[in-house]
């Protein structure tokens, strides 16, 4: 406190009504400077990281606009930086995401769920939960590497879109289940209280309740979890995404019996980011602006996921009140 | 202790209740008459909502609670607290309203009816009977009859009480346990569940804690008064108040502390 400069001090002397507001408003005027300048200061900051993101933007959006045009989209890469387009990339992704929400949010839920409403507090809970806290912090390219290990060769599901489906499920999984964890301990424990006095099982009042009431939040982390996962490269790379692929996966429907398939999740891919990386590597100025061109597509599906986040967030909170 | 000659629902036999090792409720005996008010009072922290909450088995939900002694439920002698009794059976016969309103962020009809579907009813027409029914009986009927789908949390705070009390009332429970019910409410709001307290011992056997003594005067029957996990007197209401005979109960009653 004492490198502080004091703020001038109430006169004590000043006994006089007069006096003693003068003096009170003095002080008031001297600590209202170090309001204002903490008012400043955080709207550097906040200008600051804004004009950053925008800067990095407006810049990839600059590079890349000349490349946006539908062929873009529609072609495979190719050795020619004017004719390549993201097609296998951005099916890629859209397949891998598909793979990746279908495992890890009913898991994480599911995980999330059983650790608030079930779990014992006791040592091995705790221990369980921390643990949970420091897999949220664990490198992604360390994920890949176990699941090169785990999904690719001990599995023997290749380096297909199952294994970087799964690996990717797995780097959520402690995001999703944290979120879930934080919008189930939001709800008041008088709903559940309210639920068992009438007879609920704890199944009843975890369905019937704790869950309908939660899914704003649960969903909001969720989304949030599979837009980093979107721009996940390094534990794709690590589990042998490859960098060029012409083809698309296998259609799961067909005109032929059975109609249905599964082939695709057997098929190799690659993925918007991996894409962009791979154009980057290449010496050619004009690669360059495919990979911002593919960047700004990125950024868009991110930006795009997180704007559903915040629109699934206002749709259960106006749904849900107390 | 027993101040009563009228059929009893419940009796309570030296029941002891423990939080870990923290004696909460000591050794308390106590008769419960059907289709009378019995009021549990007594300054914070003496044990009765403990007691009350031991009714249901609400205690089961908290790790580490023990309890011994009896509460047999008449007629058919089935000891709420025994640990061979499933406390979901218990929950299903034993009603409580809470100390501030709880109703489910749904509809109002769909609070009315959520005991019955816990209980596996799906006919319509039944749900719907049974829903007016209940809000009848809590004196609410005439005020949402035509909203019935809106949202439980439209209503103020006491139509909210008298939902939660109507929700408890559907599932026609032997014993309703009302814990502080008007604790969170205005005056007037107060006075409608007081009236509604007192007319629904028609049907249901009632247990109340109260923090409000005026309260426990202009409602119930019996009165047991509580201090530091014990049972101090227990009586008729008029004889509790006005004729205490422990000198602890005489103070309370009077305002000396609280």
């Amino acid at each position: 406190m004492s490198n502080v400069p004091s703020p001038a001090p109430l006169n004590a002397s000043a006994l006089t009504p007069e006096g003693m507001l003068s003096g009170m408003r003095a002080n008031i005027r001297s600590r209202k400077v170090f309001d204002g300048l903490f008012g400043v200061v955080a709207i550097l900051a906040l200008l600051v990281s804004i004009l950053a993101l925008v800067g990095l933007f407006v810049n990839l959006a600059l590079q890349g606009s000349e490349r946006i045009r539908p062929e873009f989209f529609l072609s495979f890469p190719s050795r020619n930086p004017f004719e390549a387009g993201i097609l296998s990339a951005w099916v890629g992704s859209l397949v891998v995401m598909f793979v990746t929400a279908l495992v890890g949010i009913p898991l994480g839920i599911a995980a999330g769920l059983y650790l608030e409403e079930y779990a014992p507090k006791n040592t091995v809970t705790n221990f369980i939960e921390i643990n949970i806290m420091n897999l949220a912090g664990v490198p992604s390219i360390v994920y890949g590497l176990m699941a090169l290990g785990l999904f690719v060769y001990k599995f023997q599901f290749g380096q297909s879109v199952l294994s970087a489906g799964l690996t990717l499920a797995l780097l959520t999984l402690p995001i999703v289940i944290t979120a879930t964890r934080e919008a189930i301990r939001t709800i008041p424990n008088a709903m559940r209280e309210a639920a068992y006095a009438l007879g609920a099982t704890r199944w009843e009042v975890t369905s019937h309740h704790v869950l309908p009431y939660s899914m704003g939040g649960i969903l909001t982390g969720t989304v949030i979890a599979l837009s980093r996962a979107i721009g996940e490269t390094a534990p794709l790379i690590t589990i042998g995404a490859l960098t060029f692929i012409a083809f698309l996966p296998t259609p799961p429907v067909s005109t032929e019996a059975p109609y249905l398939s599964f082939q695709w999740i057997w098929d190799a891919f690659t993925v918007l980011p991996i894409q962009m990386f791979n154009w980057v590597s290449r010496p050619q100025e004009e690669f360059q602006k495919n990979a911002a061109a593919a960047g700004v597509i990125l950024m868009f599906m991110t930006l795009a996921m997180n704007g559903v986040a915040i629109w699934l967030r206002a749709r259960y909170r106006s749904r849900v009140k107390w | 202790m027993h101040p009563s000659t009228n059929p009893l629902k419940a009796r309570v036999q030296n029941v002891n209740f423990f939080y870990g090792t923290n004696h909460v409720v000591k050794n308390v005996s106590m008769d419960i008459e059907q289709n009378k008010i019995t009021a549990l009072i007594g300054p914070s922290g003496c044990g009765k909502t403990t007691l009350l909450r031991c009714f249901n088995r609400m205690h089961d939900l908290t790790p580490a609670t023990r309890y011994e002694g009896a509460i047999t439920l008449y007629p058919d002698n089935t000891n709420l607290i025994g640990t061979s009794v499933d406390p979901i059976e218990i929950r299903m016969r034993v009603g409580m309203v809470f100390q501030k309103p709880n109703p489910f962020p749904k509809s109002i009809f769909e609070n009315v009816v959520y005991g019955l579907r816990v209980r596996g009813e799906k006919n319509r027409a039944l749900l719907e009977e049974q829903a007016e029914k209940a809000l009848r009986g809590s004196a609410l009927w005439n005020e949402v009859k035509d909203r019935l789908g809106k949202p439980a949390y439209d209503l103020s705070g006491g139509q909210q009480q008298r939902l939660c009390i109507a929700r408890a009332l559907a599932v026609e429970p032997e014993i309703l346990l009302f814990d502080e019910p008007t604790s969170a409410l205005d005056p007037i709001a107060t006075r409608a569940i007081e009236e509604l307290v007192a007319e629904i011992k028609q049907r249901v056997t009632i247990l109340i804690v109260t923090h409000n003594m005026q309260q426990a005067q202009r409602i119930s029957d019996s009165t047991a008064f509580m201090y530091l996990g014990n049972l101090i007197e227990f009586a008729r209401t008029e004889d509790l108040f006005h004729r205490p005979q422990n000198k602890l109960t005489a103070d309370y009653v009077s305002g000396q502390f609280g």
